[in-house]
């Protein structure tokens, strides 16, 4: 079928309307002059002065990414390995529960996460700030890196690994020159999902997170909850661009990857 | 000697950062709220011994929940909340889906990119759109306003209307993506078979199509559902005074009242009820690998 039926594309338009138009209100409304955000008062890019010289969301916005980051590589390293020992580690004691543990933080609501991690870290008297956040952070984003490596393990041929072995190769070196490279792809994308979950995450930061350290989504939450607020919107908006650009990139290389590994796979047939 | 270390290192972080912790809940919950640093006097300590330990639970805490008209009600709207919503999302989410499935091949890749795109961005941002939108003087209203359709603004935000588009919003792409996985894959001579042997168009659909793609279905409403029912962010933003959801209950328990042990307890039985779809979702999804291979 090469041509959309009217029905197709009626519904396909309106789906995509309703996900991007408030989105783009959103951008449109950070150029307003006005501060009522719901009256056009002309073009301005007022409100993305202010929000540079906003030493509170400067401040945020750098724990945040600094949290982001810690989190989402220890959560690649931790996550892959649970991966390699779900995929390949056959069996052990309580190999059940490590893959229901795995699995269990996906579906739980964050308000329970956040609520049992934060009676941890007071159990144990730990002070919250940065530290907890990133505790917090790296447990949960874990389990999604865990389980985006362990789709790419399954489907890896595990002969390869086999043929680098009897060639000489130790354990640790076949895995260093032979499965990493091979589901790097898939450590890449579970690393940028650990990254934008953290960066995103509210509810858990709310938790643990104390007076010392405070992120951008708790900023953004304590100051949209008393209404619109045009600083937001500019703030959004930098944040729509970040990740569009990135993801559009994303999407790019991905493609030439692709396209080069169809032309490799098709010299490798001719030889 | 490797392979320990490699396995115990995972194992250990979850079991002290997830297990460990949920124990303390359930510990809390049993316990006894206090005007005090924590706020909840400890009902019994592990020293004492399993008979000890037995002896002294305490479930008080449940009890409470079951007398409070406020809790039974919240989670019986968080029941709802999350059902209706899931029929939206999917009411929306599968002519969506369909058409992505029937769309020329080269432009497929770039459609599911325009799906996923909302997923990537923050979460808060996207339900803070619709409170520009949705509010009194906002611009649905000023634009069915400058239409003539009405002549009083609608109240829609903070109402359970603004929570229900919230949801279907943010969820929408939970919903299209595994339908579209299940539709890509099915075979379109099953269809044209189907027509041949009389079927007209929409029984061809009914039939046909609806059947083959149910593991999708059922794959996306699981994933919007369970997520919902704890939802916190979007009744909190977007809800009234009246919007009763179990998760805005949690954090108001915890947060505003201090009541740990309540709050401990309301958390012990969201995630009981939860316990239900989630064996089902593992079930299908199941299902779905082995008739792969």
């Amino acid at each position: 079928m090469t041509r959309l039926s009217w029905f197709n594309t009626v519904s396909l338009t309106l789906g995509f309307a309703f996900l991007y138009i408030p989105m783009i209100i959103l951008v449109i409304y950070s150029f307003n002059e006005s501060k009522l955000v719901t009256v056009w008062g002309g073009f301005s890019t007022k409100w993305y002065g202010e929000l540079i010289h906003n030493e509170a969301f400067l401040k945020a916005a750098w724990v945040t990414l600094k949290v982001a980051a810690i989190s989402s590589t220890i959560a690649t390293v931790i996550g892959t390995m649970a991966a390699y020992v779900m995929v390949r580690g056959g069996r052990f004691l309580g190999r059940t529960l490590f893959s229901g543990m795995i699995y269990a933080p996906l579906v739980m609501p964050e308000v329970i996460t956040g609520l049992s991690l934060l009676l941890l870290f007071i159990g144990i008297g730990l002070d919250r700030g940065v530290l907890t956040i990133v505790l917090a952070h790296t447990t949960f984003a874990m389990c999604y890196v865990s389980v985006v490596v362990s789709s790419r393990l399954v489907t890896f041929d595990r002969s390869l690994e086999e043929a680098a072995l009897d060639l000489g190769c130790s354990q640790t070196d076949a895995f260093r020159l032979v499965t990493l490279p091979i589901i790097a792809p898939a450590v890449i994308s579970g690393w940028l999902l650990a990254f934008t979950l953290s960066l995103d995450d509210l509810v858990l930061a709310s938790f643990t997170a104390g007076p010392s350290a405070t992120t951008l989504p708790i900023k953004i939450f304590s100051a949209v909850r008393l209404g619109v607020d045009p600083q937001i919107n500019a703030l959004s908006t930098i944040m729509i661009a970040i990740v569009t650009i990135g993801v559009i990139t994303a999407s790019l290389i991905t493609k030439r990857q692709m396209v080069r590994q169809r032309q490799d796979e098709q010299n490798a047939e001719r030889l | 000697m490797r392979r320990v270390v490699l396995i115990a290192i995972p194992y250990l972080w979850l079991l002290a950062l997830f297990l460990v912790p949920f124990a303390i809940v359930l510990k809390i919950a049993l316990s006894d709220a206090a005007i005090a640093r924590p706020p909840y006097i400890p009902q019994f300590d592990w020293a004492s011994g399993i008979w000890a330990f037995l002896a002294q639970l305490d479930f008080e805490n449940f009890v409470w929940l079951t007398e409070d008209d406020l809790y039974w009600k919240a989670y019986l709207s968080s029941l709802k909340i999350a059902a209706v919503s899931t029929a939206f999302t999917l009411l929306l989410g599968y002519p969506m889906a369909y058409g992505l499935a029937r769309a020329p091949e080269e432009w497929r890749p770039t459609l599911i990119m325009l799906v996923i795109l909302p997923f990537w961005t923050s979460f808060l941002i996207r339900v803070y759109a619709w409170m520009g939108i949705l509010s009194n003087e906002g611009l649905l209203n000023q634009f069915l306003m400058t239409l003539g359709l009405i002549d009083s603004p609608f109240v829609i935000l903070n109402t359970n209307t603004a929570v229900y588009i919230g949801i279907v919003y943010t969820y929408l792409p939970f919903m299209i993506l595994p339908i579209y996985a299940a539709l890509e894959r099915l075979d379109g001579a099953l269809i044209e078979a189907a027509e041949d042997l009389g079927c007209s168009r929409l029984q061809a659909f009914w039939l046909v199509t609806i059947p083959l793609s149910r593991a999708g279905i059922i794959a996306g409403c699981f994933l919007v559902f369970i997520p919902t029912l704890g939802e916190f962010v979007i009744p909190s933003l977007l809800g009234g005074s009246d919007t009763l959801m179990i998760g805005k209950v949690l954090w108001e328990e915890f947060f505003s009242n201090r009541d740990w042990p309540v709050a401990s307890a309301v958390a012990v039985v969201l995630l009981l009820i939860l316990i239900v779809p989630i064996v089902l979702f593992q079930r299908n999804q199941q299902k779905q690998q082995e008739a792969e291979q």
